[in-house]
């Protein structure tokens, strides 16, 4: 729409105020390729979209664990410099202690957390399947997926998180079903 | 080698022995449930070597503040009692002006005699002032991950330097290329486009002053026992600036959002790649992409070249070197949305979203660690914000809330800016009880922090917004204190 245009649909809507707020910009930007998109796009959905392939299970993972994680979140995932990883209490009284097991609603923020973030020293250095492996091994140490289960695209998103209807949306309209 | 706080040595030290560490929670989490007296001691006796603020200029100012009628209870006086014509200094405080040495000695300054220094081309603050520091508090294992506070004690009128505003850093500041960084949008929209930092210089910018405020500001207040800091390294994780740059809606317009979207996915190009979900009506409302900040290009630990503002939202959603929105039908549930920066209730059920900073003020003069050297006249000076709007009033307490008087508000007064607020207060030496309430233009009135802990529980973390209380004694001394 031009600018001319839009003053005049604002005009005849008798909303003189917004015809200031809704400029128009020079048409700068660039276009860019699907495949440009799809090597920028970090983004993955509770629903799986923007999984890569691979797979790992926990018994893949206790090693990576051991080399990548355990100098800073302890060997059993306990917390060292790093945040603790385990936790299995209630999220009620006065000690509640919130760690992916209890708190996090969904396994993929665990993976996408991990495959983008961390370790800290190297971010975004761990393969596919090691990120699937290590995040199949804290899954294991908090009691959810056992020792052999492998995690892919398709299986990490099914996995379901004790916490994963335990939030309410405070400044945003929260669907009536979690996705 | 900065300064940092010393007691951060102590806190990994408690840490340590308590064996779990959370990044930047860890620290405050610390000091809530692990901190020792011995830890308390150190971290008051650190603030008082950072900073030994004289509060003789005070001292000097005395009016005849014993003929005014207070308004409220502690010897608050009317807010316009410095206003008023006629009121002059007394003349035991303008013989003070005078009569010192220093006065006596100016004619004999050097500065007189001697020619001064020549030009800059990027001035610093005075040699004299390198107490007004932000306190560095980092993960020792990760010194890029932690916080520093703006020291809003230090500070006067809305405006945050620059080089003082708070910051929080999950991985460190990235070294970012300007001619290289491009923004991508995508998603939902009709065409994906890129932006280098000179396009967007090219299109039609506006400047806002706008608080930036972290979701964690202010969370030592859940501890049991009141922490013995400055009111900036307590409650300044929040900091004002003038931002200028291009509005949001110009830029997601050019791409086409599908009618069908309702969230923005913000992204930054630092080693946490911190993203965010921001509900698309507010990104279309009145968010902006930042290239300015206080006339100069954005610092590179606020954003440099780029940084989405998110007016009066959690400050996490004010992605720094923003490079990437991608815009969807729901949000991405980052780690930054669902493990952190949602606050567990004491029914076990956690806020999520909450987005809205509510209204807050704290008195920043006289504050923890200052001392009242003498009798009389002062001005009880604090910064009040809301992320609902502009503030409408600040009540002043000098007697722990038992009775309040209005502050003066001090234009401008802007939406989602800091406002400082001003009363003037006759101490005459018994112990008193300083409080702020602030009530913005929604009718939000800022709780007593019994009420918050009362609805929230203390496992919360985010979103500490109580009124604070400074405890003046007999002796002068400001200490925190729970009233």
């Amino acid at each position: 729409m031009s600018i001319a245009s839009h003053a005049l649909w604002v005009a005849c809507l008798g909303l003189p105020a917004l015809a200031a707020d809704r400029i128009e910009g020079p048409g700068l930007g660039s276009p860019v390729s699907a495949q440009s998109v799809a090597a920028r796009n970090t983004s993955i959905y509770p629903d799986g979209r923007g999984l890569p392939e691979g797979r790992g299970s926990a018994g893949d993972g206790r090693l990576v664990y051991q080399q990548k994680c355990a100098s800073c979140h302890g060997e059993r995932g306990e917390g060292g410099s790093g945040g603790h990883l385990v936790g299995r209490g209630p999220l009620t009284g006065s000690d509640a202690d919130k760690a992916v097991g209890n708190y996090w609603p969904s396994a993929t923020t665990l993976f996408a957390f991990t495959r983008r973030a961390m370790p800290m020293d190297a971010p975004g250095s761990l393969s596919a399947d090691d990120t699937y492996a290590v995040t199949a091994f804290l899954l294991y140490l908090n009691g959810i997926v056992g020792a052999d289960e492998a995690l892919d695209a398709r299986s990490l998103p099914a996995v379901r998180m004790p916490n994963r209807d335990g939030f309410v949306w405070i400044d945003a309209v929260q669907p009536e079903k979690p996705r | 080698m900065p300064p940092v706080n010393p007691s951060c040595r102590a806190i990994a030290r408690c840490v340590q022995s308590g064996g779990a560490v959370r990044a930047f929670s860890v620290v405050l989490d610390c000091a809530d449930t692990m901190i020792s007296p011995d830890t308390q001691r150190e971290h008051s006796a650190a603030v008082a070597a950072q900073e030994a603020l004289s509060m003789e200029r005070w001292s000097r100012s005395r009016l005849n503040a014993d003929d005014q009628a207070p308004v409220a209870g502690g010897g608050l006086l009317d807010r316009r009692l410095f206003l008023k014509r006629g009121l002059v200094f007394s003349g035991a405080g303008a013989l003070a002006w005078s009569s010192g040495a220093a006065g006596a000695d100016q004619a004999a300054l050097p500065s007189l005699r001697v020619p001064g220094r020549g030009f800059s081309n990027y001035g610093q603050p005075s040699e004299q002032e390198k107490r007004a520091i932000r306190w560095i508090s980092a993960n020792r294992a990760v010194p890029g991950n932690g916080v520093s506070w703006s020291p809003l004690h230090a500070l006067e009128g809305i405006i945050t330097p620059s080089g003082l505003h708070f910051e929080r850093h999950h991985n460190g500041v990235p070294d970012i290329r300007i001619d290289a960084h491009r923004l991508l949008i995508h998603g939902m929209v009709e065409r994906a486009l890129t932006f280098s930092l000179a396009d967007l210089a090219r299109y039609p910018m506006r400047s806002q002053m706008l608080f930036v405020e972290c979701g964690g500001n202010s969370n030592s207040g859940w501890n049991k026992e009141p922490l013995q800091s400055r009111a900036g390294y307590l409650h300044g994780l929040a900091s004002c600036s003038e931002w200028a740059g291009v509005p949001l809606a110009v830029v997601l317009d050019e791409a086409g959002i599908d009618p069908a979207a309702k969230w923005l996915i913000a992204e930054g190009a630092d080693a946490a790649a911190i993203h965010i979900s921001i509900p698309l009506k507010k990104a279309m409302d009145d968010c902006m992409l930042a290239l300015y900040q206080n006339g100069e290009r954005i610092r590179p630990e606020n954003g440099y070249p780029l940084r989405l503002i998110v007016p009066g939202w959690e400050g996490i959603l004010s992605i720094k070197w923003l490079q990437r929105l991608e815009v969807a039908a729901e949000p991405v549930m980052a780690r930054n949305e669902t493990a952190k920066y949602t606050e567990l209730l004491p029914s076990g059920k956690s806020r999520m979203f909450t987005f809205v900073m509510d209204a807050k003020s704290v008195i920043t003069s006289p504050s923890p660690g200052d001392t009242l050297r003498s009798h009389g006249l002062y001005e009880v000076r604090g910064l009040a914000w809301s992320g609902r709007g502009r503030i409408r009033r600040v009540d002043v307490s000098a007697d722990a809330g038992k009775t309040w008087a209005p502050a003066q508000l001090q234009e401008p007064v802007l939406p989602m800016c800091f406002t400082r607020f001003r009363i003037p207060w006759n101490w005459r030496g018994e112990t008193a009880v300083l409080k702020s309430r602030a009530i913005d233009e929604s009718g939000y009135v800022q709780p007593e922090r019994d009420k918050l802990v009362a609805e929230r529980g203390r496992n919360g973390y985010f979103h500490y917004n109580a009124i604070a209380a400074w405890q003046v004694d007999e002796d002068g001394e400001v200490t925190h204190v729970y009233r």
